[in-house]
C-alpha cells in the first residue's frame, strides 16, 4: 500500500524553522496543506512544490517532499516542465498576488490554458510582503501603501475572472481563516484532471492586517459570504437570503422559513457562463443590494491535459515513423560516398 | 560552338525578391554540387521581414555558394557569377561582382517599374552600361521565355512566373555542367499533390537547361571532384547538425531530452527540427516568452530530464535571472544562443559575435558558467555533443554559442557514426534513503542529481543561498564565500577535462598568431594559408572553450610576439584575453552584419608583419 496511507501531517513537515511572522495567514494554510495530504494518497517521493518569490514561495522549505524555490513569478514555467517531462508527479505550485499576478502574469495565464495537471495554490493577501509593504495588483483602489502614499490609482485584477478568462479548468477560493473548507477545496483541487486554480485569501497581519475581515469576522461573514455547493440552491445569510438568476441576471431574494427554494439559482460547477456571473460577485463594501462573495469550486470542467496531449503525440509520431533509428537521421536522405 | 573552361573553385551568387524562390534555388545548387563531389560552403543573406516591399533593395534575398576541386573553408568573398532576377538585386549586388565574372540577369526584372522600385534612374538601364570588355554578360528574358515553355499548361500567369528560379537553376546548372537529376526529384517530392505545378516546375528547369545550347559563343565551365577525405558524406545546415548533436548526446546520456522554446531568428530552426523528431521520444514545448522557455527546461531538469533551449542575443538577455537560478540549483541545462547583430533587436538576420560577453559575465552575482563555441556548420554537431556532456557530466548550465552565419550556412559532412561517441554518465546519488545531501561534492567539486519520484531522496532547492552540503537556505557569512568560491572553482575543474589544444595550421616556433572563435575559422584559415603560401609564418588557434579558457592557453600566447584576434563584435575575445593574461593582442573588428573575407584578415596579417 502506499506510503501515505501509514503518514500524519507531521510527516510532511521539515527540520527548517518557519519563518513567517506571528500570526500570519500563511501558517494556516501549510498547516491545512500538511493535514489533508495523508488523506490524498500521493506518495511523498512523488509530491513536489514549486515556488515563485515571496512570503508564500517560502512554502516548500517547510514541506517534507521534493520542491524548488525558484525566481519570481516563474514557478508555473518551471512546475509545467517538471509534469511535461516527469507526467506521475504530484505538483504543486505555490504562488501569491505579487509573483502570479504581477511579474509572473503571463506564466500564470498560459499555466492555465494549457491545463497541465498541476494545481495552482495564489496566497492572495492584496500586499507586497516581503518587500515590506507596497500595493500589489489586487490591492483595492485608492489603498494607501509606502509607494501609494495617496491611494493607489491601480485598477486591482479580480484573480478568479482572471483565471477563468485564461481558460483555466478548475476555478476556486477558500481563506485562511476556514481550516475546514480550505481542506476540502484543496481535496477537490488535488482531484481534479487538469490544472486547478485556487486563491487563498491569505491575512497579512503585518503590512494589510484585515483586508479580509469582511469574509472572516463572524459578525459580518454571513452576509457577505456564500459557499458554494455542486447542485445545491445558492442560500447565504443562515438562509434568510437566496439567489436567483433572472436571465443571467443576478437577483437577490428574502427567504422565509422552510421557503421552497427550487426556484432558485442551483450551482452547477459545470457552467461556465454562472461561473463567470459567480467571479464577478466582487463588492468590498456590504450594502443592501451588494451580492456576496462566493467560496467554493466556481468552476471545474474536463479537458484533456497537455501531457497526455503531449504522450500521445509522441505515441504517434513512434507508431507512424518508428522508434527513431540516430544513425539514420545523422545520415538524412540525400548522402553520397567519396572513394 | 561552346567553349569549356576548367575551373579549381567558383562563387555563385544568386539574388532576387524575397518571393523568388533564392534561397531554394541556392539549396537546390549546393544539394546538387556537393552530391557532384566538390567541397562547399553557402551562406544566404536574406531580409528581416517576410514580405518586404517586392522589388525594392530591403527586399532582396540573397544566396551564396562557394564550390571548387579545392578546399573550401567560406563561402566566398566576391562572387565570380551573379544571378541577378530584378533590378534591385542586380543594384545591391553587382558591386560584390568580381571584374571578368558572369552576370545572368533577367531582363524582366529592368523595367522601368523595376528600376523605379530599386531606387534607380527609370530612363536607364543599368545593364546597358555595364562594359563589354569587363564581364560576360547574360541578358534573358527569363519571365518571356518561361512563359513560352509554360503556354501548354494550365496554369494562371503568376503561378507559371512562380516558376522563373527553375529556369534560372536549369541555366546555372547547363552552364556548371550539372545534372538536374537531383532537383527533378526534389520537385516531384515537394509537389506530389499538385501535379499540374510540378510538370511546370519541371518543364521551367529542362528550359532553363536547354537554353543555353541557343546561346552562341558562350562558355561553359568545369568544377571537378575535390580530393575530399573517402567517406560518407552529407550537407549540413549548422541549425540541423546542433540539433542531431543534441539528440545523440540525450541517447548517449540516456536521458529524456525536453527542449522548451520560444520562436526567434535565427534559433527558431532548432525548435522546427527537434519537434519534427518526436519519434526520438524527444518532447518540445514552444514556451509563451524566453523566460518561461529556459524556466520550463529547467523545471524539465529537475525532473530528471535534458533541459535544453535555444535563442538569440535578445532572449539570452531575458533569460539572465535563469540562468543564475540554474548555476544555483547546479543541475544540468544546455542553452544554446545563435547570436545575431544587437544590440536590442539589432540585426536579426545578420551574423555577429558580440555575445560573447553577455554570455560570460551576463548575470547578477558571482555566476560562472561554461561557454563554448561551434565553429562551422557540421562542428554544431561535436559543440552541442560536449555541451551536454559538460552540463550532465559537471551538473551545470553550459551555454552554447553558435551564430546566424553557421547556424544557416552549410558544408558536406563526413558525418560520424554514434558509435564513436562514448556514453556521457549522469551524476545520479547513490545515497540510501534519508541520507542524501544534496551539495555534497565528488573530487571534481559535482554534487549529485536526485530526482523527484526517488523514494527517501526529498529534498528543496532554490535559487537562495544554501549551506554548503545540506543545501538548506544559510545566510552565513562564511559560507557564502565558501560557496562563491566552491562553485567558482568546480566551473574551473572544467578546464581539466579538456582536449588538448591544437594549432590549425603551423605551431609555436611560427612568428605570428591569429586567434580566432567560433564562425570565423574558415575565413582565418584561408587567410592563414594565403600568409604561409607567401612564405611568412603564421600560425592558426581556434578557441572551442571561452569560459573557462583552455589550461595551455596562456602559456601558446606567451611564446608568440604578435597575436591578431579576429572577430565580429568590438574586440570581446581581445580584452578578454589582455584581461585574464595581461597579453596584448591586436584587434580585428567588423561590425557590418557580415562574415570575414579571407583579405581581410590576411591584409591585417601582412600589416602586422611588417611592423
Amino acid at each position: 500500500m502506499t506510503e501515505s496511507t501509514k503518514l500524519s501531517a507531521k510527516d510532511f513537515s521539515t527540520d527548517q524553522d518557519v519563518r513567517w511572522c506571528p500570526g500570519c495567514g500563511d501558517y494556516s494554510i501549510l498547516k491545512q496543506m500538511q493535514t489533508v495530504l495523508p488523506e490524498l494518497g500521493i506518495e511523498r517521493k512523488n509530491l513536489v512544490f514549486i515556488s515563485g518569490i515571496g512570503c508564500s514561495s517560502r512554502f516548500p522549505y517547510y514541506m517534507n517532499s521534493y520542491g524548488m524555490h525558484s525566481i519570481h513569478g516563474r514557478a508555473p514555467a518551471i512546475a509545467s516542465g517538471l509534469k511535461a517531462a516527469n507526467p506521475d508527479l504530484s505538483v504543486w505550485i505555490i504562488t501569491g498576488d505579487g509573483d502570479g499576478l504581477s511579474i509572473g502574469g503571463n506564466q500564470l495565464i498560459h499555466a492555465l490554458r494549457r491545463n497541465f495537471d498541476v494545481n495552482i495554490l495564489l496566497f492572495n493577501n492584496e500586499i507586497y510582503g516581503l518587500t515590506k509593504g507596497q500595493y500589489s495588483p489586487t490591492s483595492e483602489l485608492g489603498k494607501t501603501t509606502k509607494s501609494s502614499p495617496l491611494g493607489s490609482i491601480d485598477h486591482p485584477f479580480n484573480p478568479l475572472a482572471l483565471a477563468l478568462g485564461a481558460e483555466a479548468t478548475f476555478v476556486a477560493r477558500s481563506v485562511d481563516r476556514d481550516p475546514l473548507h480550505l481542506r476540502e477545496v484543496l481535496k477537490r483541487a488535488n482531484e481534479h484532471k487538469g490544472t486547478s486554480f485556487v486563491e487563498i485569501y491569505q491575512n497579512c497581519n503585518v503590512f494589510n492586517d484585515g483586508a479580509f475581515e469582511l469574509w472572516t469576522d463572524k459578525k459580518q461573514k454571513a452576509l457577505s459570504s456564500i459557499k458554494l455547493n455542486h447542485g445545491e440552491p445558492l442560500v447565504f445569510a443562515n438562509g434568510s437570503l437566496g439567489l436567483k438568476l433572472n436571465g443571467t441576471k443576478p437577483e437577490l431574494v428574502k427567504l422565509e422559513e422552510g421557503q421552497d427554494t427550487s426556484d432558485l439559482w442551483i450551482h452547477d460547477e459545470n457552467d461556465a457562463v454562472k461561473a463567470n456571473l459567480l467571479s464577478r460577485f466582487f463588492d468590498k463594501y456590504l450594502s443592501e443590494e451588494s451580492f456576496p462573495r462566493p467560496f467554493g469550486i466556481l468552476y471545474s470542467e474536463e479537458r484533456f491535459t497537455y501531457e497526455a496531449a503531449m504522450a500521445e503525440q509522441i505515441e504517434n509520431a513512434r507508431k507512424l515513423k518508428g522508434d527513431g533509428d540516430l544513425d539514420a537521421l545523422i545520415q538524412g536522405s540525400n548522402s553520397w560516398v567519396v572513394d | 560552338m561552346f567553349q569549356d573552361k576548367v575551373l579549381k573553385k567558383v562563387t555563385i551568387h544568386f539574388a532576387g525578391d524575397s518571393g523568388d524562390g533564392i534561397q531554394l534555388t541556392g539549396s537546390q545548387f549546393t544539394n546538387t554540387t556537393a552530391k557532384y563531389g566538390n567541397d562547399l560552403s553557402t551562406f544566404p543573406d536574406f531580409p528581416a521581414e517576410i514580405r518586404a516591399p517586392i522589388g525594392t533593395i530591403a527586399g532582396v534575398s540573397g544566396f551564396q555558394i562557394h564550390f571548387g576541386s579545392v578546399e573550401i573553408d567560406t563561402p566566398g568573398a566576391e562572387a565570380d557569377v551573379l544571378v541577378a532576377m530584378n533590378a534591385a538585386a542586380f543594384s545591391k549586388n553587382f558591386i560584390n561582382l568580381k571584374k571578368g565574372g558572369t552576370l545572368i540577369a533577367n531582363e524582366a526584372g529592368f523595367d522601368k517599374r523595376n528600376l523605379k522600385l530599386a531606387g534607380l534612374d527609370e530612363s536607364h538601364n543599368p545593364l546597358d552600361e555595364i562594359p563589354e570588355a569587363d564581364f560576360e554578360v547574360h541578358r534573358i528574358d527569363i519571365s518571356k521565355i518561361n512563359r513560352e515553355a509554360l503556354k501548354e499548361f494550365d496554369l494562371g500567369m503568376k503561378e507559371k512566373d512562380r516558376s522563373k528560379n527553375m529556369f534560372a537553376l536549369g541555366f546555372v546548372y547547363w552552364l556548371y555542367h550539372r545534372e538536374p537529376k537531383g532537383t527533378i526529384e526534389f520537385l516531384k517530392a515537394k509537389f506530389s499533390k499538385n501535379p499540374e505545378v510540378l510538370k511546370a516546375n519541371i518543364a521551367a528547369l529542362n528550359a532553363g537547361f536547354h537554353y543555353g545550347e541557343t546561346i552562341e559563343a558562350i562558355t561553359r565551365y568545369k568544377v571537378e571532384k575535390a580530393n575530399l577525405e573517402a567517406g560518407t558524406y552529407r550537407n549540413i545546415i549548422g541549425n540541423q547538425a546542433l540539433s542531431l548533436g543534441l539528440i545523440t548526446a540525450a541517447k548517449k546520456s540516456n536521458l529524456q531530452a525536453f527542449f522548451a522554446g520560444y520562436p526567434i531568428t535565427p534559433a527558431s530552426d532548432i525548435l522546427h527540427f527537434l519537434s519534427r523528431h518526436k519519434n526520438f521520444g524527444i518532447k518540445t514545448f514552444q514556451a509563451e516568452d524566453e523566460i518561461a522557455a529556459i524556466t520550463a527546461a529547467i523545471g524539465g531538469s529537475f525532473a530528471g530530464s535534458l533541459g535544453i533551449t535555444a535563442t538569440s542575443g535578445p532572449g539570452m538577455a531575458l533569460k539572465g535571472e535563469a540562468l543564475g537560478l540554474a548555476l544555483m540549483l547546479e543541475i544540468p541545462l544546455v542553452i544554446v544562443n545563435v547570436q545575431r547583430g544587437g544590440p536590442s533587436t539589432g540585426l536579426p538576420t545578420k551574423t555577429e559575435q558580440a555575445d560573447l560577453m553577455q554570455a560570460i559575465f551576463g548575470r547578477n552575482g558571482e555566476s560562472p558558467i561554461p561557454v563554448i563555441a561551434a565553429n562551422s556548420p557540421s562542428d554544431c554537431f561535436d559543440t552541442a555533443f560536449e555541451a551536454v556532456k559538460i552540463a550532465v557530466e559537471h551538473m551545470t548550465p553550459v551555454i552554447l554559442l553558435s551564430d546566424g552565419y553557421i547556424a544557416n550556412g552549410a558544408e558536406p559532412w563526413k558525418f560520424p557514426s554514434s558509435s564513436e561517441y562514448k556514453e556521457i554518465k549522469p551524476h545520479y546519488t547513490e545515497a540510501k534513503e534519508g541520507e542524501y545531501l544534496p551539495y555534497q561534492r565528488d573530487e571534481n567539486l559535482v554534487r549529485t542529481w536526485a530526482l523527484p519520484g526517488q523514494e527517501g531522496l526529498e529534498h528543496r532547492v532554490g535559487g537562495l543561498e544554501k549551506a554548503d552540503k545540506t543545501g538548506n537556505v544559510s545566510y552565513d557569512p562564511d559560507n557564502h564565500q565558501n560557496m562563491v568560491k566552491t562553485r567558482a572553482a568546480k566551473v574551473a575543474k572544467i578546464a581539466n577535462s579538456y582536449p588538448d589544444l591544437e594549432f590549425i595550421q603551423g605551431d609555436e616556433n611560427d612568428d605570428l598568431l591569429v586567434v580566432g572563435w567560433g564562425s570565423t575559422r574558415g575565413s582565418i584559415k584561408v587567410a592563414v594559408r594565403w600568409a604561409r603560401e607567401q612564405g611568412l609564418k603564421v600560425a592558426q588557434l581556434h578557441l572551442k572553450h571561452l569560459f573557462p579558457f583552455h589550461n595551455e592557453l596562456q602559456n601558446v600566447l606567451e611564446k608568440f610576439e604578435t597575436v591578431i584576434v579576429p572577430e565580429l563584435n568590438n574586440g570581446q575575445l581581445s580584452k578578454l584575453i589582455q584581461q585574464e593574461f595581461c597579453k596584448e593582442v591586436k584587434p580585428l573588428n567588423k561590425i557590418k552584419g557580415l562574415p570575414f573575407k579571407a583579405q581581410e584578415i590576411f591584409d591585417k596579417i601582412i600589416e602586422e608583419s611588417h611592423d
